[in-house]
């Protein structure tokens, strides 16, 4: 691990006047980013200890919906029972991601700016542009089991390895934050995330140095709720598929619906083309196939990962059935 | 707080800029308090392990995948290998040297050797500091993704502390009775 300069904030605008220089990096939990400087991918020249600062609570918003903090731990959120009764699909997620161990460390907001797995993206003798900008990517000819099929370029075809992100993202969540001089800014999760394009190493909304202080999830939405993940082992492993799924009835028709995906890109995968497709109808295979037909459109396999094209479709066709039928979910 | 809103916690400034960084790290350890001088980029492992010479908590992957360094912060379980020690000033850390000793074992060590739950038992200290962290969890009323509910009410059947346990890899195989060994223990409990 490369040195570094070290610093505990013990405000948010202690905080963020430490930062704005890009090699500077906040820390939190740390279990990614320490991970990550053990490999010398990531190399900050300094840290600022964020892990005490006051933003750990969990309450309800004006609006009816729920302001969580930034270092509200993954464990305490999925545990929360609000989120147990209100949001299950969120604490469904967080309970598919990661180990206990990693819960009871990994925070709100640092969950949210994970990096990828991909192990190129692991590996620094292997060229990447998310590391290196412009390096190249070795996942394009490589090994790509783990890797997307929606919203890839010619520079990046990482994907987005949070489940929490997913749950946030069908929830509609906001994210709050501070800036380096201290002004506020709320964002939308869905403009929150960037796909790759040419600039892979850019990942989200966020300024350098903009500090995320809460998320605020709205109104508890209407219907059922749920989150399924695929993987390769039946506990602690990253998803191939994942559906965060909130669909609700009226008169034996779909009246509203939102699908979040892991596992297929750069960011946590919604299409609001998929949703519209399925509103309206009654549930019933050929209209759970057409909408995902609309999802799957324009998915690219990269060889290895080609089985995620079907596994998505069967994946979310499975999650309406549970979604649409008269069981509790 | 001080004036500027930075702790007084910080790296020394280092003598030139290639110059390794240390603080000053005070940490209570099994109930004694220790105050230690280390490179800024020890992790709480090493610092158990190299510098308080605890070496009971092991060094697997290093990475957070293993599970063997387990320890308990504030009575939670986390990886030591995957956090800095100087984050963690002023925290309660239990590690296995201080859940028992050779003359009175914890009751899940004593479990441990009744249903020979390990071979090599180089994981064992990380899987009994787990277990420990995990049947507070339980019975707090924390769910898993094994749970068939989100409400509170945690049966530890085998799937449930199977999945709960999946941050602890043992190499020699023993999960059948370390499972045996937790669930034992969990019984005991009203």
């Amino acid at each position: 691990m490369k040195s570094f300069d070290y610093a505990r904030a013990d405000t948010p605008e202690a905080a963020v006047r430490q930062s704005g220089n890009p090699a500077t990096k906040f820390i939190a939990g740390g279990t990614n980013l320490l991970d990550l400087m053990k490999l010398e991918v990531e190399t900050p020249d300094k840290l600022v200890d964020i892990s005490r600062l006051d933003l750990r609570d969990i309450a309800p918003t004006d609006a009816g919906g729920l302001s969580i903090g930034a270092l509200a731990l993954n464990s305490d959120l999925a545990a929360d029972d609000r989120v147990r009764t209100h949001y299950p699909v969120l604490s469904r997620a967080l309970l598919a991601g990661a180990s206990a161990q990693l819960r009871n460390k990994a925070t709100t907001g640092g969950n949210l700016l994970q990096r990828t797995r991909c192990n190129y993206f692991y590996d620094t003798a292997s060229p990447c542009n998310k590391r290196q900008p412009g390096a190249g990517c070795a996942a394009l000819g490589g090994f790509t089991r783990n890797h997307a099929i929606l919203g890839t370029s010619d520079h990046c075809i990482a994907t987005h390895p949070s489940d929490m992100a997913v749950a946030m993202r069908a929830l509609d969540a906001t994210i709050v934050t501070m800036a380096a001089d201290g002004a506020r800014r709320r964002i939308a999760i869905g403009d929150f995330y960037r796909l790759p394009g040419d600039t892979p190493h850019i990942e989200t909304a966020l300024d350098p140095g903009e500090l995320i202080t809460h998320l605020e999830l709205p109104p508890p939405p209407e219907g059922k709720q749920i989150y399924r993940k695929v993987r390769d082992r039946a506990s602690y492993a990253f998803a191939l598929v994942s559906v965060a799924g909130i669909v609700s009835m009226d008169g034996g028709k779909i009246a509203s619906a939102a699908l979040a995906f892991g596992g297929l890109a750069h960011l946590p995968w919604r299409d609001k083309r998929v949703e519209d497709a399925l509103i309206g109808n009654a549930p019933s295979t050929d209209a759970f196939e057409a909408a995902a037909d609309v999802l799957l459109t324009d998915a690219k396999g990269f060889g290895a990962n080609d089985f995620k094209i079907p596994l998505t479709r069967r994946t979310m066709i499975a999650c309406l059935r549970e979604l649409t039928s008269g069981a509790a979910a | 707080m001080s004036i500027t809103g930075l702790d007084t916690m910080r790296a020394d400034p280092p003598a030139s800029p290639q110059e390794v960084r240390t603080a000053t790290i005070d940490v209570t350890v099994n109930g004694r308090v220790h105050s230690v001088s280390a490179d800024i980029r020890t992790s709480l492992l090493d610092l158990l392990r190299e510098q308080l010479h605890l070496t009971g908590s092991k060094k697997g992957c290093d990475h957070g995948q293993c599970g063997a360094c387990t320890v308990l912060v504030n009575g939670r379980r986390i990886n030591a290998c995957l956090t800095l020690a100087v984050m963690h000033r002023g925290d309660d850390i239990v590690t296995i040297e201080g859940l028992g000793t050779p003359e009175k074992l914890h009751p899940l060590q004593q479990a441990f050797l009744r249903h020979d739950a390990f071979q090599c038992g180089y994981c064992t200290p990380g899987q009994i500091c787990s277990a420990v962290g995990m049947l507070d969890e339980a019975r707090q009323g924390w769910a898993s993704h094994a749970s068939e509910t989100l409400g509170g009410g945690v049966v530890l059947s085998e799937a449930e502390i199977s999945e709960r346990m999946s941050g602890n890899i043992c190499r020699c195989s023993a999960y059948p009775n370390i499972v045996d060994a937790i669930r034992d223990v969990a019984g005991d409990r009203p």
